[in-house]
């Protein structure tokens, strides 16, 4: 049986916004729909930016990319702010519990001189290499175009700030709160002949003007590598030395990874098939990174893991690249 | 283990500035160039002293909460027809100037705090902008999903982003901001975070809000209560800006005192569209624009200004004519739509008997003197048939965009007009305070995009004023413009409430 409450019905003037009807007709909207259509400014700029003369504020000009309708780029996971961070906080309370498990059973105690050592020098200092992917969401949140792309990668950033902050909170765990892990990745991150090209990598990415190129660099290119090689491949050489709960502090990292990928997935997929200039470019790209990141990540995975745990991961880009349709 | 355990502070500063280091292989200039073309002197950012500490595990889980009760709110609001408990159909004018003029600005913030949070060198102040630009993403789209009831059931709210980018009166917010994020990166903070955020918000954000709360408007309300402890952090931020500037350099405090002038000024003339919401288009009415003016700014400014004195600021350039402004701005303001009223994406009225006295009694020196004869003459007016709208289109500030119909604040008689020659043309002005900022950057201001001109030059469409509003601006003419009084927005509103 089913009860039925008596409500006044109104009859409504309009189902939703005349731009979302524009796009999609007289008929009740989603609320990612209505916060993420043609909210961003699109003409009538009243001044050229003193920082950048040669571009207008908002402007399609700052990637070679060209997508007739930006707004394409739709997120299939319908984050708007309110959806974002409440998946978000279900994420962070399982691994909140994961983080206080760990430190109520003082389970770092049962980790040996090698693991903690192993983590020190290789998977404490990813906190540097989130770091940069912030910054490059970030340059893509600001000098994309359109919130469909913009607000996707504005959480992207964040989510990777919290990334950071969860792995130096691992480090944090190891040294009893005091700090001392981190100076010590740090000076890896700095000086450990290893770590130079990821990091000399990691500088130059800051520094590429075209936003699309820097976020595919770091989205695809870099992500995928790094995190099937330091979340999945290390997964297994920690456990086979004991390290087998380290794993509930980067479940986390594993849960996003997959996440996103779903995301920008889809988000490269719309670009190559909108042309084949797009998709000759996203090509170019992906060649040239590829093989910048391979390179950086060498002399630290040759330390780390199997002969052929980086061809591996590469195996791994390649299918995603297929995937998304990215092609000669 | 010998070393210590790390306090709040410090843990806070690992877990954010700690993660950025010195560059050895690429150029950092080129990562984040620039800082250093406004002239300001960063001698050592680790000195910016974290405005709140909030790391994202905690923002996460603080701001699903605050999201969670809020859109229970919107669903009940939405399914429980909220917007018939508004005082009535008047106020929703309100909301519609805030979701047209207002919540395009959140975006814009959103947008300028992503690029700042991308371009700063340091770190700490870095990442404090970040969480400001995610909570303007916040405050838009919230703004939208309150506001999206009322669209369901009420006239002009429809499409807002489209008049943003074009009608006449909403190029006064949009320049404004468009103003502070094609500035430097400093400047856009002192623009925003400093004179806006923190001088000036009580001016803006709350009386919307707090109209919102008088007048029964339970989302618009709910959405107030709950942007308010991201708006605190705003603050902060904006408090440490300003501090932070002052003493990393004694040549900062010129460049900084330049922008505060700059910006108040702004500032004031953006809030003239709160003023004569405060004063004319609440029915209910929670203070006067003048008692507003003189708390939030006179008190709570004052006292702000006298502890920066210490850096050697001293109070923004013209204050004293805002002074007098007080009393005459929202009257001014309001007359211009009445008179535009056919041109506006929201309807316009003469204030009832009640209201006339209402702003007798609050402005005991200038209504009865000045304002309450032409609203008398209006409604004897209209009355007879002769509801009288300008036909002609107006002049605008060059600056500030508004259109010239504020009067010399010593002769309330007397239109003000300034103007200044640049390359061989003449620019027009409203006021000193415009033509001053014109004077300190006039290659910035020709560039302004004045909607009149536009009409002019014929980028606007349509070889009348009429066409210009159907098609250019998509206004819904006889729904969305003229008069409260016959719209069909008065029409449902007496269905709904059964009166004829």
């Amino acid at each position: 049986m089913t009860i039925e409450i008596k409500t006044s019905t109104l009859e409504p003037v309009r189902n939703t916004f005349a731009n979302i009807e524009r796009r999609f007709g007289d008929k009740p909207a989603s609320r990612y729909q209505e916060a993420t259509y043609d909210l961003q400014a699109e003409t009538n700029f009243h001044y050229r930016p003193l920082w950048q003369p040669e571009f207008e504020l908002n402007d399609k000009n700052r990637t070679k990319i060209v997508m007739e309708d930006w707004y394409a780029l739709k997120d299939p996971r319908q984050f708007y702010y309110g959806a974002y961070v409440q998946q978000r906080a279900k994420m962070q309370e399982a691994a909140e519990s994961s983080y206080a498990f760990f430190e109520k059973r003082n389970l770092a105690d049962y980790l040996s001189d090698d693991v903690k050592n192993l983590l020190i020098t290789y998977l404490i200092p990813l906190r540097h290499i989130e770091n940069t992917a912030n910054l490059n969401n970030m340059y893509g949140c600001a000098f994309g175009y359109g919130t469909a792309i913009t607000q996707a990668l504005l959480y992207n950033a964040m989510d990777r700030l919290g990334i950071a902050q969860y792995v130096s909170r691992i480090g944090l765990m190891l040294d009893g709160n005091t700090g001392q892990s981190l100076i010590e990745s740090k000076q890896h991150w700095m000086e450990n002949p290893a770590w130079q090209g990821m990091r000399a990598l990691c500088e130059e990415m800051t520094t590429v003007e075209d936003w699309f190129e820097v976020v595919l660099a770091q989205n695809l290119v870099m992500d995928t590598l790094v995190f099937n090689l330091f979340y999945e491949q290390l997964d297994g050489k920690l456990a086979s030395m004991g390290g087998r709960d380290i794993a509930m502090l980067t479940e986390f990292m594993q849960a996003w990874n997959k996440d996103v990928s779903k995301w920008f997935d889809s988000v490269l997929k719309t670009v190559a098939s909108e042309s084949d200039e797009n998709k000759a470019m996203l090509h170019a790209w992906t060649d040239k990174w590829q093989s910048k990141v391979r390179d950086a990540l060498r002399p630290v995975i040759h330390e780390l893991l199997e002969p052929e745990a980086l061809d591996l991961a590469v195996a791994e880009l390649e299918k995603r690249i297929k995937k998304a349709g990215i092609t000669a | 283990m010998s070393a210590k355990k790390l306090n709040l502070k410090d843990k806070y500063r690992l877990l954010t500035r700690d993660l950025d280091w010195e560059y050895s292989y690429a150029d950092r200039k080129k990562a984040f160039p620039y800082e250093e073309f406004e002239g300001i002197k960063i001698t050592d950012w680790s000195k910016w002293e974290d405005p709140f500490r909030l790391t994202m595990d905690a923002y996460w889980k603080y701001q699903a909460e605050k999201e969670k009760k809020l859109y229970a709110i919107f669903d009940a609001f939405a399914q429980n027809n909220g917007h018939l408990n508004v005082t009535d159909a008047r106020y929703v004018n309100a909301i519609k100037i805030f979701l047209t003029g207002v919540s395009p600005l959140e975006y814009q913030a959103y947008q300028g705090y992503a690029h700042v949070g991308r371009q700063f060198g340091g770190a700490g102040a870095r990442v404090a902008c970040q969480m400001q630009s995610i909570d303007e993403l916040r405050h838009v789209q919230t703004q939208i999903h309150a506001m999206s009831h009322y669209n369901k059931y009420f006239d002009g709210f429809q499409d807002w982003t489209h008049m943003h980018d074009r009608v006449w009166y909403l190029s006064v917010p949009k320049s404004f901001f468009d103003d502070a994020r094609s500035a430097g990166p400093f400047e856009f903070l002192i623009a925003i975070s400093f004179s806006f955020e923190y001088v000036l918000t009580n001016l803006l954000f709350v009386p919307f809000m707090s109209g919102a709360a008088h007048n029964g408007d339970m989302a618009t309300c709910t959405f107030g209560f709950s942007a308010q402890s991201d708006e605190a952090r705003h603050m902060t931020l904006g408090l440490e800006i300003i501090k932070f500037l002052l003493e990393q350099h004694e040549d900062n405090v010129p460049i900084v005192q330049k922008w505060i002038d700059k910006w108040f000024w702004r500032g004031t003339r953006l809030l003239s569209i709160v003023a004569m919401m405060m004063d004319y288009m609440l029915p209910n009415k929670v203070m006067s624009w003048k008692e507003a003016w003189e708390v939030y700014f006179e008190e709570a400014g004052g006292a702000l200004f006298k502890d920066l004195a210490r850096y050697g600021i001293r109070m923004p350039k013209f204050v004293e004519v805002t002074e007098k402004e007080k009393e005459h701005i929202s009257h001014q303001a309001w007359w211009i739509f009445y008179n535009y009223g056919h041109a506006a994406g929201f309807h316009t009225w003469i204030p009832s008997d009640e209201e006339l006295d209402w702003l007798s009694e609050k402005y005991p020196d200038t209504f009865d003197k000045y304002y309450r004869p032409r609203w008398e003459l209006a409604k004897k007016m209209e009355a007879e048939g002769k509801r009288f709208y300008s036909q002609a289109l107006p002049q605008l500030c060059t600056t500030c965009q508004i259109p010239m119909g504020f009067t010399e604040m010593d002769d309330p008689t007397q239109i003000a007009y300034r103007s200044s020659d640049y390359e061989g043309e003449k620019y027009h002005f409203c006021s000193d305070g415009c033509k001053h900022i014109f004077d300190e950057e006039p290659e910035k201001y020709v560039q302004s995009w004045l909607p009149v001109h536009q009409i002019y030059q014929g980028n606007c469409g349509g070889a009348s004023v009429e066409e210009v509003l159907r098609d250019y601006y998509k206004l819904n003419l006889g729904a969305d413009n003229l008069d409260i009084k016959g719209s069909p927005d008065e029409q449902r509103w007496k269905e709904w409430k059964g009166v004829a």
